[in-house]
């Protein structure tokens, strides 16, 4: 979009989670967290857990989990399998997701699988100590 | 030729089973409005997981290197069925019409000289399937207690057949439920979930080249399990919606058909009603003569 502006749309297979124009997005993408502006190249990312920023917008932290964005024409889409305002973000499931990681990796034979499980009990440990540095800023939602 | 008493008993309860089926059709269309808002809510992500799945393999199309779940085993010896119904009954030929639609498809295939395995989710297809194809069914998935379907349900049923697929005990696998057109049609469709296939998108005519983070490769591997468990989400969110569209038409025809006993009945009540005055009056008045 020739104004700088960028489309954000962020759908969970529940419901459409958010959908305006918004100045920026910052999407925490598997390998790093970027910021999307107008008129960025067309990327397409894996998500690690954790929360898209939005500025400019109605939402300005909404927590993602498993899923992907894509970038193309000024718009953002993230696909998420969960998603919700960081209002909504629930500590104790994650604290549940990251046990039962560990739990899968511990039980994992073959490299492959510990590899995996490996990556998901990382990502989960990010993400909790990323939520006691935010600590205070989520639950007054920013 | 029954009495009136028996009549008039016979209306009554004509009327409270008219009672009966028409509040189960406003409950249905109650439900109806809520399970159709949420199957469209899930419509935008099925379609966007489609087109960029779609844009996504067609790299891959006929390469060996393609994801097992993309490109299949290589050969389609073994089947599964993943045949999803309503847990309740009474919505007309719903349920009857996604077993029928399975039972032939299975039939086909053991004719072939292929195995077939079957998964059943809801109780009513388990219950019709599980008396032509007990050997077969090799999971049952109840969501009786469920109130209102979420992702995970869906997403415990994909982790199932991914390892299930993971560990080689089928080739192929079909998912059976029925789209919601309308409230009074729903059609049965037979669905492959693996290998899967892609309906091909619009946009894809003007090809976008993508910056990959990570590479091509593993956004599909990522994206392939997900996907199995988005396919059946939806399914099971049509089939929500149809249950009720088809629970309330068949309640509605039940209500109306309840409607017209009563009407027939009160015309014979009333008829045998009347016969009964006239003869007593025949009685009284042939006893006035005879003295």
């Amino acid at each position: 979009m020739a104004d700088g502006n960028v489309k954000v749309e962020i759908v969970s297979p529940e419901r459409l989670v958010l959908s305006e124009t918004v100045q920026s997005v910052t999407i925490p993408g598997q390998e790093g967290n970027f910021t999307v502006l107008g008129e960025h190249a067309p990327v397409m990312s894996v998500l690690r857990p954790g929360f898209v920023m939005v500025e400019g917008g109605s939402e300005n932290l909404v927590f993602v989990r498993g899923g992907f964005a894509e970038v193309s024409n000024g718009t953002v889409t993230i696909l998420a399998e969960d998603a919700r305002p960081a209002k909504q973000f629930n500590r104790q499931e994650i604290e549940e997701a990251l046990a039962r990681a560990q739990e899968e990796m511990a039980a994992a034979n073959g490299s492959d699988e510990t590899e995996a499980a490996q990556l998901v009990v990382d990502s989960l440990r990010n993400l909790m100590t990323e939520v006691e540095h935010m600590g205070s800023a989520i639950v007054t939602g920013l | 030729m029954p009495s009136l008493k028996d009549l008039k008993n016979r209306i009554a309860s004509v009327r409270s089973t008219q009672k009966i089926t028409k509040a189960m059709q406003m409950v249905a269309a109650a439900k109806l409005r809520r399970a159709e808002e949420l199957a469209a809510a899930a419509r935008p992500y099925a379609a966007r997981m489609n087109d960029v799945l779609s844009g996504l393999s067609a790299a891959y199309a006929g390469r060996s290197d393609a994801p097992k779940l993309l490109a299949g085993t290589g050969s389609d010896q073994t089947h599964l069925l993943i045949v999803a119904t309503a847990e309740r009954g009474l919505c007309g030929g719903f349920n009857s019409n996604i077993s029928r639609m399975a039972r032939e498809h299975a039939r086909k295939l053991i004719s072939e000289g292929k195995t077939v395995k079957i998964l059943c989710v809801g109780k009513k297809g388990h219950d019709v399937l599980k008396r032509l194809f007990a050997d077969q069914i090799v999971h049952f998935v109840t969501l009786r207690e469920v109130k209102q379907i979420g992702y995970s349900n869906a997403q415990a049923i994909g982790e199932k057949v991914l390892s299930m697929f993971a560990s080689g005990e089928f080739d192929v696998a079909t998912l059976f439920y029925s789209k919601f057109r309308s409230v009074i049609s729903q059609e049965p469709t037979a669905q492959q979930l693996i290998p899967a296939a892609f309906e091909a998108s619009e946009a894809s005519s003007e090809p976008v080249s993508y910056e990959y983070e990570p590479g091509e490769e593993a956004i599909l591997n990522d994206l392939l399990p997900r996907n199995v468990s988005v396919q059946i989400f939806s399914a099971l969110l049509e089939n929500g919606a149809g249950e009720m569209g088809a629970k309330m038409s068949a309640m509605d025809n039940a209500t109306r058909n309840a409607g017209d006993m009563i009407n027939r009945l009160t015309l014979s009540y009333n008829r045998q009603r009347q016969a009964q005055i006239t003869k007593e009056l025949i009685e009284i008045i042939s006893g006035a003569e005879a003295l």
